[in-house]
């Protein structure tokens, strides 16, 4: 028993052999049983698990024993005692430590001959090309925001031939999953191919905010009061201090704020813990939706990995608050999304100039706040380069340049970039007085 | 303490604190620790039951390390409940830990009043005979059963027992009870305070919409020989009646709000018919010096809805926000709060003269108790379910269901349903579940085929079974108690979801499913749920047919885009 030792021994994974090594008439296409697929599970494949909370861990563990051998996980967050009640790689001495470092060690050390390397940073710290290493990324987050981001970034690996067909190689899998008490979704997203997050942007609610003037003059809830103290007394009375929700003492100063307003208006209902439920947004989390959720979602990386089982087509809510309900949609892509389409469609004039253009898109409604200083390219080639100057330098001439002489007689598909894109803006450029649309709906197979 | 809060918060902002003290006062017995149970079980110690006990009595396997993650490499060949039992310890040292070396089974016979000590009892990976004895036992000592079966990517699971009560079912959105429609005097005595036509802006626009709703209804009536609108031309007069009134000059919230919520003047909310069985039910009507609090509980709802309520349930007593001076809205609150109290005062007293009655003390269910209940009556719920007896007998009977189940264009749920039980039967028949050896695979399709169908008709041929199915149980081979991990988590999980079994103020466990097994239409809880991950649909439920989407279309252009998108993503 070796540093190499893999815990493989006869018999180990004898049912996940039953699926690898058995034919079946519910499979995914192309599946052909051979011993080999395991092997390419469990020496090849790359995943990488993103968040190492109530779902994260759930998932390190589902995946380990569904035969994964190389895991890498991401997480920010340090263990906070809360976190207990679910997540399960941890425990009471490890608070304060890394998640994703911790989780990584427990899995390792109970799952022998799996390797999961965790990444203890913000996941924009990260460069693009960190996540371009994995076959399949799964996601175990909480924020909408994080999402959006993971989802620019492997948006920004497709690449559509001149033809305007997608090159199905770039495509890198995301399997999601998020809950919410009883509640919670597992869906599987193939960029370019099925909706990204962008596409089915309006499935995650509004957050429910509070019109500044009733929190100042006619509060009539605990949580008007809450939120008076935390979005205005705050700012007037600890001026130099930034409000950190994970310190106890701004948290019981928040408390005793809204306490102290809630009895100056009659108002009753004001605790420690509704406090920190508001101000930190807190959702409620338990460990059996977690299982649930991350279940289904190893088992999708397991058949997009394999092909033993066919797939999810492409998303399952699942309810538990009276019964068990779960029911699965297929979700539409968005033919003119800006995150994952082909191109948002632009009508220009041919004979504009690249300056123009750009100076065009700067102003396009669609694009508002996403671009400052873009730079823009076409089949690979620079068109322009704002940065760094030599490159700039090189390509400043194609800026007096006509669009009909840079992209040709049809226009064409343009990649825009910029600072302040998380990922590659697409833009599928028509000529106004030419005859023909933007050709957005001759590429719909695409998706 | 403190810290005992901290590290349930975010369980304890769903269940509450009665939740977790019927959790903590938990006795869960687990037969059987492979994945399944491990994983059930790891999420109730993570939560904080009282106590567990592991019924297992194999030794840790290779296989075990596949799929197990409450069993370590270290324990190769020691006993499964002593491993699972000491690395579940570790989750959460509350909890009581305690193991059995022993087969489920053996101890089935050699000890059976072994498992009448337990708040519940999770049956995993359970033969049908071994699950007749128990659910017998179970149900003479009020424990319930919960059965959960991995097979392959497919499961079930299937709660048993005798009646299950829910006070606290804590719905998503609670329903609204207002009263516009007949106000008590002392909401209408507070309404005369507010004059919806003042001149001064400011307070116009702070009129609690509650106050303006109850105006132009008074007025309504008035004119109306004291009826509501009855018709959508009248409603529609109505809301032209709330516009009148606003200030063209102001933006004004409140009228918003009154337009937005005027048809709660006309459409109160009613007693359901689901609530309406439970305070019909026998139980609440044949009380004796036993009878569970519960039904005494109802007995005196009923007794007040049909008196003093004059069909009402007791006013729940929280009103929605409304846009207004703090000092308006908070003294609307408390009439509707005092309402509330003296409503349930009202209960408190059938309760006495109840308890009087049967002869036990007029005290003993307290006055906060009461008041729980009547703030949550509009959400009562009662289960019960089949024991399993009646289920795996009754197939027979219900073979025209059932048929006309797998004939119809969604079979999954019953064919399902019909091979996990007849891969049961077959291993009764041949000793071994189908398609554990390679060599037979083929044969065990036409075998399994045959037991499932013989489950619907003696001597049938199973032809109405899709082959699909068939194969693909066979192709899981599932004769072992182990499976795939994550199939089992789910299968694991899914019965401890909402549960009224443990939590039981929380909402109930309404495992859904196939409506052929179900009760008497008087106790229609569907009570069991099979799935299958392996498909599209990864969890199968009938009870939202009229949702079921046609994804066979989709399906198949998703099927040919991933051919595409991986197509060399094998080593050769």
């Amino acid at each position: 028993m070796g540093a190499m030792d893999t815990g493989n021994m006869e018999g180990r994974w004898r049912d996940l052999d039953y699926l690898l090594l058995r034919q079946g008439n519910i499979v995914g296409p192309g599946f052909e049983p051979a011993p080999e697929i395991r092997d390419f599970l469990q020496d090849d494949f790359k995943v990488l698990v993103i968040g190492a909370g109530g779902l994260g861990c759930e998932l390190l563990k589902d995946l380990a024993l569904s035969g994964f051998g190389h895991i890498d996980v991401i997480d920010m967050d340090t263990i906070d005692v809360s976190n207990l009640n679910r997540q399960f790689l941890f425990r009471m001495h490890d608070v304060g430590k890394p998640k994703a470092t911790v989780a990584a060690e427990r899995v390792m050390k109970r799952v022998k001959g799996v390797t999961v390397i965790p990444h203890h940073c913000r996941i924009e710290e990260k460069p693009d090309e960190f996540y371009k290493d994995f076959h399949i990324i799964v996601l175990g987050l909480d924020s909408l925001e994080a999402r959006s981001y993971i989802n620019s970034v492997v948006c920004s690996f497709l690449e559509y031939d001149a033809d305007g067909t997608l090159d199905m190689s770039t495509i890198k899998p995301m399997v999601d999953g998020g809950t919410e008490g009883f509640k919670g979704h597992a869906r599987v997203i193939l960029p370019g191919v099925t909706p990204c997050f962008h596409c089915t942007l309006w499935l995650f609610p509004p957050q429910t905010t509070f019109p500044l003037c009733t929190l100042a003059e006619t509060p009539r809830s605990p949580a008007h009061c809450i939120e008076y103290a935390h979005l205005i007394q705050w700012g007037q009375e600890r001026t130099s201090e930034t409000f950190d929700a994970d310190n106890p003492e701004h948290m019981k100063w928040m408390y005793e704020q809204a306490l102290k307003r809630a009895e100056q208006f009659n108002i009753s209902g004001v605790t420690y813990s509704l406090t920190q439920g508001v101000v930190k947004n807190i959702i409620p989390a338990i460990a059996s939706t977690n299982a649930i959720i991350a279940a289904s979602c190893s088992l999708e990386a397991l058949k997009i990995a394999t092909m033993c089982s066919s797939g999810m087509d492409n998303y399952m809510m699942y309810v538990g608050t009276q019964g068990v309900y779960t029911h699965t949609v297929s979700y539409e892509k968005d033919m003119s999304c800006i995150v994952c389409s082909l191109g948002v469609p632009v009508h220009a004039d041919a004979d504009s100039t690249l300056d123009q253009f750009m100076k065009q898109l700067i102003a396009d409604d669609r694009f508002s706040g996403k671009l400052s200083k873009p730079s823009v390219s076409h089949l690979g080639e620079n068109l322009y380069m704002a940065a760094p100057p030599i490159l700039e330098e090189m390509t400043r001439e194609n800026l007096s340049k006509s669009l009909v002489e840079l992209l040709g007689e049809k226009g064409g598909t343009v990649n825009v970039n910029d600072k302040k894109l998380a990922g590659v803006l697409r833009v599928q450029v028509a000529f106004s007085d030419a005859a023909s649309e933007p050709n957005a709906m001759d590429t719909a197979g695409a998706g | 303490m403190a810290q005992k809060k901290q590290k349930y918060d975010r369980q304890l902002r769903i269940w509450g604190e009665h939740g977790q003290e019927a959790l903590e006062n938990a006795k869960v017995c687990l037969l059987n620790c492979g994945p399944t149970g491990s994983e059930a079980l790891k999420n109730l110690v993570l939560g904080g039951i009282g106590s567990f006990t592991i019924v297992d009595g194999k030794k840790v396997e290779p296989s075990d390390l596949g799929n197990n993650f409450l069993l370590d490499h270290d324990s190769l060949g020691s006993s499964r409940a002593k491993t699972a039992t000491s690395l579940l310890q570790e989750l959460n040292d509350t909890v009581d830990a305690q193991f059995v070396e022993e087969s489920p089974e053996a101890l089935l016979n050699s000890n059976p009043g072994f498992f009448g000590d337990f708040t519940l009892v999770i049956a995993t990976q359970l033969t049908e005979s071994a699950l007749l004895k128990l659910d017998k036992i179970c149900r003479e000592h009020s424990v319930t059963l919960l059965v959960a079966r991995s097979y392959g990517l497919a499961g079930l699971v299937r709660i048993s027992t005798e009646e299950h009560t829910v006070i606290e079912s804590k719905p998503d959105s609670a329903v609204e009870d207002l009263r516009f429609h007949c106000p008590w005097p002392a909401l209408t005595e507070y309404a005369a305070d507010f004059d919806i036509d003042t001149k001064d802006p400011l307070t116009h626009k702070h009129i609690p919409y509650g106050i303006i709703l109850l105006k132009v209804t008074e007025e309504w009536k008035a004119s109306h020989d004291g009826k509501l609108p009855a018709n959508s031309k009248e409603r529609a007069e109505f809301k032209e009646a709330i516009k009148a009134r606003t200030n063209p000059l102001e933006e004004e919230e409140n009228y918003k709000e009154a337009l937005a919520a005027a048809f709660k003047v006309w459409s109160p909310p009613s007693i359901s018919s689901e609530l309406r069985t439970v305070l019909d039910d026998r139980a609440a009507e044949t009380l004796d010096a036993k009878s569970p609090v519960f039904w005494i509980l109802v007995a005196a709802l009923n007794a007040f809805v049909k008196g003093e309520g004059a069909g009402e349930l007791p006013l729940e007593g929280s009103i929605p926000d409304m846009t207004s001076f703090t000092e308006s809205y908070v003294g609307l609150q408390r009439v509707y709060q005092e309402k509330a109290l003296s409503d349930a005062a009202a209960v408190e007293g059938h309760v006495r003269r109840l308890l009087k009655k049967l002869g036990r003390e007029p005290a003993s269910i307290s006055p906060p108790t009461v008041k729980h209940f009547c703030k949550n009556a509009r959400n009562l719920r009662v289960l019960r379910y089949r024991p399993l007896a009646e289920e795996y007998g009754a197939v027979g009977n219900k073979k025209g269901e059932l048929q006309s189940l797998l004939g119809s264009e969604d079979n999954s749920h019953a064919a399902l349903y019909l091979l996990l039980r007849g891969a049961d039967h077959f291993a009764a028949t041949y000793n071994r579940f189908p398609g554990v050896f390679d060599s037979e695979l083929e044969e065990d399709v036409s075998r399994l085929k045959a037991v499932a169908g013989g489950l619907l008709n003696e001597g049938g041929s199973g032809a109405a079974l899709p082959d699909d199915y068939v194969t693909e149980v066979c192709r899981f081979g599932a004769g072992h108690q182990a499976d795939h991990e994550a199939v089992c988590t789910t299968v694991g999980n899914v019965p401890l979801q909402r549960d009224g079994i443990l939590i039981g103020c929380a909402k109930p466990l309404t495992i859904v499913d196939a409506p052929l097994f179900g009760e008497t239409p008087r106790e229609s809880k569907r009570n069991a749920l099979n799935f299958m991950l392996g498909r599209k649909r990864n969890v199968a439920c009938v009870s939202h047919e009229n949702e079921r989407d046609s994804l066979e279309m989709s399906d198949a252009s998703l099927r040919s885009h991933l051919s595409e998108v991986f197509p060399g993503r094998r080593r050769d």
